[in-house]
Formats: structure tokens, C-alpha cells, sequence
């Protein structure tokens, strides 16, 4: 059958009132739920045949960071799958102990974006194929721009925002993409602050310039409401891999029912 | 250096060293041959190979930097195939018991050799190719071996660049499919050498599968 497109489940972890790494996933945009605990999640997807396993360290706190690497440590030791972890990766420091921690890859956004030289002293330190470029991208309308998609008839660039959207950086994510895979980064992983909470469906425009544009490996996330998201994210962007979070954390979906449905529609996938 | 871990609440079938020679997530390959039943120990010191049932070489990252860092065990995983224990490679640790690679005279380190333990060659994929191929692939067994019963037609998970051609047809146990066929398991004749493409301790069920096909294996 050859290479599968990859399903991933991808949970938010924050530190609870008591200081204990919890997930937390968002609802309706701006609430925060509790969703559960992190290991006990990781264990379930593990066995429910999820192809990767993502874990983001939301907290970004100096306190917060030893509890989530023990956590981290206690959720590597029960997922057989791989597991790419992400949440203030600043330093090649960084990177080695969180894959010392049991990750098989580091997710770096901002702290990229800030010190590009870090995609290629962790690509050369570790490997390029534990190296995730992660882009949180918004649709900008206007003429600042460098690759240009046509949506709803209109003309738009999508822009590399962080803090959570909050703040733009000016830089266009297609021309970020393809500098950071020159880099040496091993994989994209691109979100939507458009789509992000939506359930209406991955950014499509973006994930395809993106794909259209760098070889590396991408993977979609943002605004996944169910199984047929995935199939127009894999089959019309050309996505490798599609990340989801509360579609599957609220049990609107299984793994397994999703994985039927793409199979049925002609989307390899392991099972 | 060594760490000693073993799994609680179950008897332990076989003693296997993990070769620690400075690269790579060890901790996942434990955690898995523990799974599978091994009582775990990883390892820098060579002196450590002679006693256990089966020797795993992990590995991540380019050939000639793997093999350069591992010279200091080269003998001992040398003594270890000639004596018939198990000694089993892993991803970059498969293609280090190849003869060469042509990665290492990409970059200008031609010089740099394998272990030779089974014979052959490591290419990279055509250009056109998406590199590195990275996800789940099925696996196709073309012979049999003890570290495959049961896997045929399963998915594994792989990352890489570079694939292992050996001289001898007879060393590929099982292929994989990717812009054509390549070799994901390869093995000595004895058959007590071998080695995985991809990384069974990421590779679900089916990688516990092959894990503990090892761990019994390693027990005989």
C-alpha cells in the first residue's frame, strides 16, 4: 500500500491549581476545559491506534517547565508511538532535554522565528527528523505579503503570528516554511489562527501553498470538526498528516472511525 | 557508565544491552525490549556485550558521525556477531552493520566504514523521492525469520534518508514500498545478525511484536 497519511491527536497541557500537569482543551474559542490528565490520555490514544502523539506545553513558565518534563518522561514511557513535544523551546539546551525527557521530536515556533540559526544547530546537533517547525499562521489582506493565495475571490497572504495570534512578526509563512526546511527542519507543522476553534475545517489555501511550495513533510492543524476535514486536508492541500484535539478528546470521534471514513474515501491510512 | 532497569511484577526472559555510544533516544528502546520482557541494561563499555543474551544498536543521525562515535565498540560488536548472540540494529544502527554508505562520501568521509556484518551497501533515495521518508509504511516479508512471525503485511514506523542495498539478495528479510521496493529488515546468513529500517520501539503493536519476537530469540 506504501507510505499512510498520518492521524494525531494533540493535547494542551497546563499546570493545575495544585500544580499538577493537566490537559486543558479549548472550547468555544476562549474557555479553557479541564479534559483530563496527560499520561492517562497519552495511554489511551497509544492503544486506540493514533499514528503520533503530540504533547504542547501551554504553561511557557520557568516553574511550569520541570513538572512537564516528568510528565513529559511519564507519558514517553507508555506511548509506543512517536511523540513530538512543544511549548518554549528557546536553546539547543532546550531541545536536548526535552528529547532526553523520551521525546522523538521538538515542535519549535517562536523560539525559531526569533533565532532562525536554531533550526540548523538543532538539525545538526540531533537530526533534522527531530526537528518540527510549527507556524501559527493568519490571513493578512493586504500588499506586505510574498506568496499570495486567492480566497473566496479574494487575494490574501497568511503571516507568522505569535503569542497565541496576539502579535504578527511580518514574516510570510510559505517563505518561512521554505527557509526553515532549508535549515534543516524535518517536518512543518502549520496552524490557523482563522481556523483555530472553528470546526469548520482546516485552513486549506494555506496548507496547500505550503505543501505546494517545500518538500518537507507537513502536517495540518487547526479547525478540524470531523473525519471529512481530514479527507479535504490530505486529498485537496496534500497534507501528510492531520492533527486534531477535541474532536477526539470529547469523543465526538474515535480514531478508528476516522480511519474507516478516509479509507472508504480512498485515503491511505494504517489500521 | 550503566543503568539498570527492569520491569516490575514479570519474570524477565532475557538479558539485553542497549550499546550507548553517545547518540539517540535510548530511553525508548528500553522501555520497549521491557515491554517485551528483556531485562534492560544500557551500555558504553564494551567489556559489558560478552555477558548478555542479545546486543541492541540503537541509532539516529548521519553514518559517518554514528560510526566515528561508535569505533570505541567496533571490536566488541564484532566479537558479539562472531558469537552467535543476537545483535540486532536499529534504523541508523541497521545501516552501520552495512559495509558503506554513500552518505559518509557525500560528505567527504568516504573513508569511514561499517561493521561489515552484512555485506553491502547504503544508498539514498532518488531524487523526486519526498526525503526523509518519514510515517507508516506496511512491511512485505520475503523470507523467514524468527524476528518476523507475525508482522507481514503490518505497519512500521520509519524515518530516514538512506536505505540499506545488501550484496547478497538472501540478507532482505522484508520490504517496504516507497517509489519502489527497498529493504526494511535485512539479516546474516546465520541469522543471528539482522537489523530494522524502521523503529520497532515507535512502531505500535506490530514493533512490541517484533520486540518480544527478539526478546525470545535472545532466550534460547
Amino acid at each position: 500500500m506504501g507510505l499512510t497519511k498520518r492521524i494525531i491527536p494533540c493535547i494542551d497541557v497546563d499546570l493545575d491549581e495544585d500544580g499538577n500537569a493537566a490537559v486543558y482543551t479549548g472550547v468555544n474559542f476562549e474557555d479553557l476545559a479541564y479534559t483530563g490528565d496527560p499520561v492517562e490520555m497519552a495511554r489511551r490514544y497509544n492503544e486506540s491506534g493514533a499514528d503520533e502523539f503530540v504533547f504542547l506545553d501551554i504553561t511557557a513558565s520557568a516553574e511550569g517547565r520541570e513538572t512537564m518534563l516528568d510528565t513529559v518522561s511519564a507519558v514517553a514511557d507508555e506511548v509506543f508511538i512517536p511523540l513530538t513535544v512543544g511549548g518554549g523551546i528557546r536553546t539547543t539546551d532546550d531541545i536536548k532535554e526535552t528529547l532526553r525527557a523520551g521525546a522523538d521530536k521538538v515542535s519549535i515556533n517562536s523560539g525559531a522565528l526569533a533565532n532562525p540559526e536554531l533550526v540548523n544547530a538543532g538539525a545538526r546537533s540531533f537530526g533534522n527528523q527531530c526537528i518540527v517547525i510549527s507556524v501559527d499562521a493568519r490571513r493578512r489582506y493586504d500588499e506586505q505579503g510574498e506568496h499570495y493565495a486567492q480566497v473566496d475571490g479574494e487575494s490574501c497572504w497568511f503571516e507568522c503570528t505569535v503569542k497565541g495570534g496576539r502579535e504578527g512578526t511580518g514574516r510570510d509563512v510559505v517563505e518561512w516554511a521554505q527557509e526553515a526546511a532549508e535549515r534543516g527542519a524535518g517536518e512543518l507543522f502549520v496552524n490557523s489562527i482563522d481556523a483555530d476553534g472553528t470546526k469548520d475545517g482546516y485552513d486549506i489555501p494555506l496548507t496547500k501553498a505550503v505543501c505546494d511550495t517545500v518538500d518537507t513533510p507537513v502536517i495540518a492543524s487547526s479547525g478540524c470538526g470531523g473525519p471529512e476535514d481530514m479527507e479535504e486536508v490530505f486529498t485537496d492541500a496534500g497534507a501528510d498528516a492531520a492533527l486534531a484535539a477535541s474532536i477526539f478528546h470529547f469523543d465526538e470521534y474515535s480514531i478508528a472511525e476516522t480511519k474507516a471514513y478516509l479509507d472508504e474515501h480512498g485515503v491511505p491510512v494504517r489500521r | 557508565m550503566s543503568t539498570q532497569s527492569r520491569p516490575r511484577e514479570q519474570e524477565t526472559l532475557a538479558d539485553i544491552v542497549v550499546v550507548d555510544y553517545g547518540l539517540g533516544n535510548l530511553r525508548s528502546v528500553s522501555r520497549g525490549l521491557e515491554r517485551a520482557g528483556a531485562a534492560v541494561s544500557i551500555e558504553s563499555d564494551p567489556e559489558a556485550f560478552g555477558d548478555a543474551d542479545g546486543v541492541v544498536l540503537p541509532g539516529v543521525g548521519a553514518f559517518g558521525e554514528g560510526m566515528e562515535n561508535a569505533e570505541s565498540v567496533r571490536d566488541a560488536l564484532v566479537e558479539v556477531a562472531e558469537s552467535d548472540t543476537p545483535l540486532f540494529g536499529i534504523c541508523l544502527g541497521m545501516q552501520m552493520l552495512l559495509t558503506e554508505s554513500e552518505e559518509a562520501e557525500r560528505e567527504g568521509q568516504g573513508d569511514v566504514k561499517g561493521l561489515d556484518l552484512v555485506p553491502g551497501r547504503n544508498v539514498r533515495f532518488e531524487a523526486g523521492q519526498t526525503v526523509p521518508h518519514m510515517g507508516w509504511n506496511d512491511l512485505s516479508v520475503q523470507r523467514e525469520h524468527p524476528l518476523v512471525e507475525g508482522v507481514d503485511g503490518r505497519y512500521a514506523y520509519f524515518v530516514h534518508s538512506y536505505y540499506a542495498v545488501p550484496d547478497d539478495e538472501g540478507a532482505v528479510v522484508a520490504t517496504t514500498d516507497y517509489g519502489g521496493s527497498f529493504p526494511a529488515i535485512v539479516a546474516n546468513d546465520d541469522g543471528t545478525v539482522f537489523g530494522t529500517q524502521f523503529h520497532p520501539e515507535k512502531s505500535g503493536e506490530t514493533g512490541l511484536t517484533i520486540l518480544r519476537n527478539f526478546v525470545e530469540l535472545c532466550a534460547e
